[in-house]
């Protein structure tokens, strides 16, 4: 599903130069869930933007679903992330300006799917990860827990076939943090989506198909 | 899609109500503004009351002499607009009157305020003054010097009572007595040219005929047959200015300008054109000032904008916006910015123009937002939001999505 060969990073500065990864060989399986672990700064973001097409590497091939995805337009990177990604972040990211159902319905809004059909999805999206009952509130008005599983209905709302969560519990208590990990869990198993998931949390990672660390922008294992 | 733009937009205002009340503002009073001035424009170029004949008519409103350290200027003499206007040949008909000049009536012991100008009986012919009551002063009238007055619907009013008739009824102004021969409406007092409250021949006059100094109190109005006959009429007139003798031995130049109305209008008496470059500038100036403000401030206040919603604008192109929807969304929001600004602008217009002819600075001008002042606004509105929407968004749509995620 997702095939990285040789994967470098170089953060170029004025001053300094911070290679954040180094010779990355990764291949993630169809319907994988796959977490990163390692110490804070060894590049497990970077690499999770670089398989997102959120950033680009420096050297090295990316492969998702048999695309080489190295180099795309603009338009065709909008396209792929739009139908094929969706992404968790630590920080949830909700635009706080709009409601839960807005927030959620976002990624459709950059598909011809028409209005009805967007809150039918969205709604749809809401009730798999529990939230149907807040869908007017403001993100504002929700809890940590809340907030991720709207962001998790975001991510889900158009059915991408990958899923990449950065540190998706590192902002919850367990109890918040399980139920989280719990949705992703079911999404994998009912729904086979391949997730990708950087955590800090052995436990976490112990749920997971596979777990790989990095260190200084190195594989470890 | 418009929908969702439209709640975005409305949330980032509410949000940040101060900058929105600030840039807002900037763009109601501006607008406001313009819609005043334009107001005032369309009353002065659309408003052919009472010379309808205007897109035919050469006005000549002056003359300049100058010598070494020396220069004369004024409207013309009686004896000039006899001796050169008058013999012109290509105008179909020409006109004449003298400016506006202050006297008082009393009436029942109240004092009334009266402006008469003499005229020439061409001039009825060549305006078109909507007569409420009786009809012009002849020709024959104007020879035998009959005191005869066509008045303005106010002075009727003031001097008669309101809506009485007052043809054939007499006037007394300073020490004479004027017969009414009719009675017009008003003309605002935007028309300067040629507003009065009380009309009269001009053969009485004490201006003398044959006078030789061309500098007087007097205006000629030339008609032309057709649009296309307007530039015979104006060589004609330079021809003359060109031969005319100087009027005194000290003078070596002579300056005489036959203009079009809007030129004459902007002129304002002075012959050398470089008032009406003036007023054009300055208004140009004026016009750019008071649009390029709040553009500017708007362009600012949407970069600032920028810095707060970059995770917004990350979140949506990790979600499948490309850049160029990005740039999209931020100039509708714009424009629904500024269109709501052009809403309040037009409020405070019409609050401005109420007070404006309420306070009746200038008399019998009563300024309106009509369809030309609307749609004048509406453009300058979409402008605004184009321009300040354009480069904020296009730095909008090329952040680096990592970069504001890390946020
Ligand atoms: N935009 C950037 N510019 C410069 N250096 C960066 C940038 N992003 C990350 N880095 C550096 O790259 C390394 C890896 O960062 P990151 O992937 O965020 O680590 P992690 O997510 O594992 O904590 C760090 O040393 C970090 O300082
Ligand atoms: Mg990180």
């Amino acid at each position: 599903m997702i095939k990285l060969q040789n994967i470098e990073k170089v953060y170029r500065t004025d001053t300094i130069e911070t290679l954040a990864l180094n010779g990355i060989n990764l291949h993630v399986a169809k319907g994988e869930f796959l977490s990163i672990m390692g110490p804070s700064g060894c590049g497990k973001s970077t690499l999770l933007n670089i398989m997102g097409l959120l950033d680009e590497p420096s050297n090295g091939q990316l492969h998702i679903d048999g695309h080489t995805v190295t180099k795309l337009s603009d338009k065709e990177l909008a396209g792929f992330r739009n139908k094929r990604l969706g992404f968790i972040f630590q920080s949830y990211h909700l635009i706080n300006d709009l409601n839960v159902l807005d927030n959620v319905e976002l990624p459709l809004l950059y598909r011809k799917v028409n209005a009805k059909e967007r809150r039918r999805l969205a709604t749809a999206a809401l009730e798999k990860v529990g939230l149907s009952n807040r869908l007017r509130h403001f993100p504002t008005q929700l809890s940590g827990g809340q907030k991720q599983r709207v962001a998790i209905a975001r991510a889900i709302v158009g059915e991408p076939e990958i899923i990449l969560a950065d540190e998706p519990t590192g902002n919850l208590d367990s109890a918040m943090g399980n139920e989280v990990m719990d949705i992703l869990i079911q999404l994998n198993q009912q729904d086979k989506t391949t997730i990708v998931m950087v955590t800090h949390d052995e436990q976490m990672a112990r749920k997971t198909h596979r777990l790989v660390r990095l260190f200084d922008g190195a594989q470890v294992q | 899609m418009l929908k969702n733009y439209f709640k975005i937009a409305i949330a980032v205002l509410k949000r940040r109500k101060f900058f929105t009340f600030i840039s807002l503002f900037g763009i109601s009073f501006t607008l406001a503004t313009l819609l005043v001035l334009t107001s005032f424009l369309d009353k002065v170029i659309n408003d052919e009351y009472p010379d309808a004949k205007r897109s035919r008519s050469i006005y000549v409103t002056g003359i300049e002499e100058r010598g070494k350290g020396t220069r004369s200027s004024s409207a013309l003499s009686l004896g000039y607009v006899n001796k050169y206007i008058l013999h012109m040949k290509t105008p179909a008909a020409i006109a004449f009157h003298s400016m506006q000049i202050g006297t008082n009536a009393y009436h029942n012991g109240k004092k009334i305020s009266v402006n008469y100008k003499f005229v020439n009986s061409v001039f009825w012919d060549i305006m078109e003054f909507d007569f409420l009551q009786g009809k012009p002063f002849s020709a024959q009238q104007v020879n035998s010097l009959d005191k005869v007055a066509v008045i303005s619907q106010d002075l009727s009013d003031a001097y008669f009572g309101i809506g009485e008739p007052a043809v054939g009824k007499y006037l007394e102004v300073g020490n004479d007595k004027y017969r009414i021969s009719g009675v017009v409406k008003n003309v605002p007092a935007t028309a300067y040219m040629l507003n009065g409250d009380m009309y009269i021949p001009y053969t009485l006059s004490q201006d003398n005929p044959n006078e030789q100094t061309y500098f007087g109190s007097w205006n000629a109005v030339l008609l032309a047959r057709s649009k296309s006959d307007m530039p015979l009429i104006q060589k004609e007139y330079e021809d003359i200015i060109a031969r005319l003798p100087h009027s005194d031995k000290r003078f070596t130049k002579t300056l005489s300008n036959a203009d079009e109305y809007l030129d004459a209008y902007m002129r304002a008496g002075n012959q050398d054109g470089k008032s009406k470059t003036w007023i054009y500038t300055a208004l140009g100036i004026f016009v750019f000032l008071i649009v390029l403000l709040p553009v500017v401030n708007l362009v600012n206040i949407n970069i600032t904008r920028i810095m707060e919603r970059s995770s917004e604008i990350a979140v949506r192109k990790a979600f499948g916006a490309t850049a160029n929807t990005l740039v999209y969304q931020f100039i509708v929001e714009n424009i629904i910015l500024t269109l709501l600004g052009g809403l309040f602008g037009l409020l405070l217009a019409q609050f401005f123009l109420w007070i404006l002819n309420g306070a009746a600075l200038l008399t019998n001008v009563h300024l309106t937002l009509n369809l030309t002042v609307l749609f004048t606004g509406l453009l300058i509105c979409l402008i605004f939001g184009f321009l300040s929407g354009v480069y904020p968004a296009w730095r909008m749509s090329r952040f680096p999505i990592i970069k504001a995620l890390k946020a």
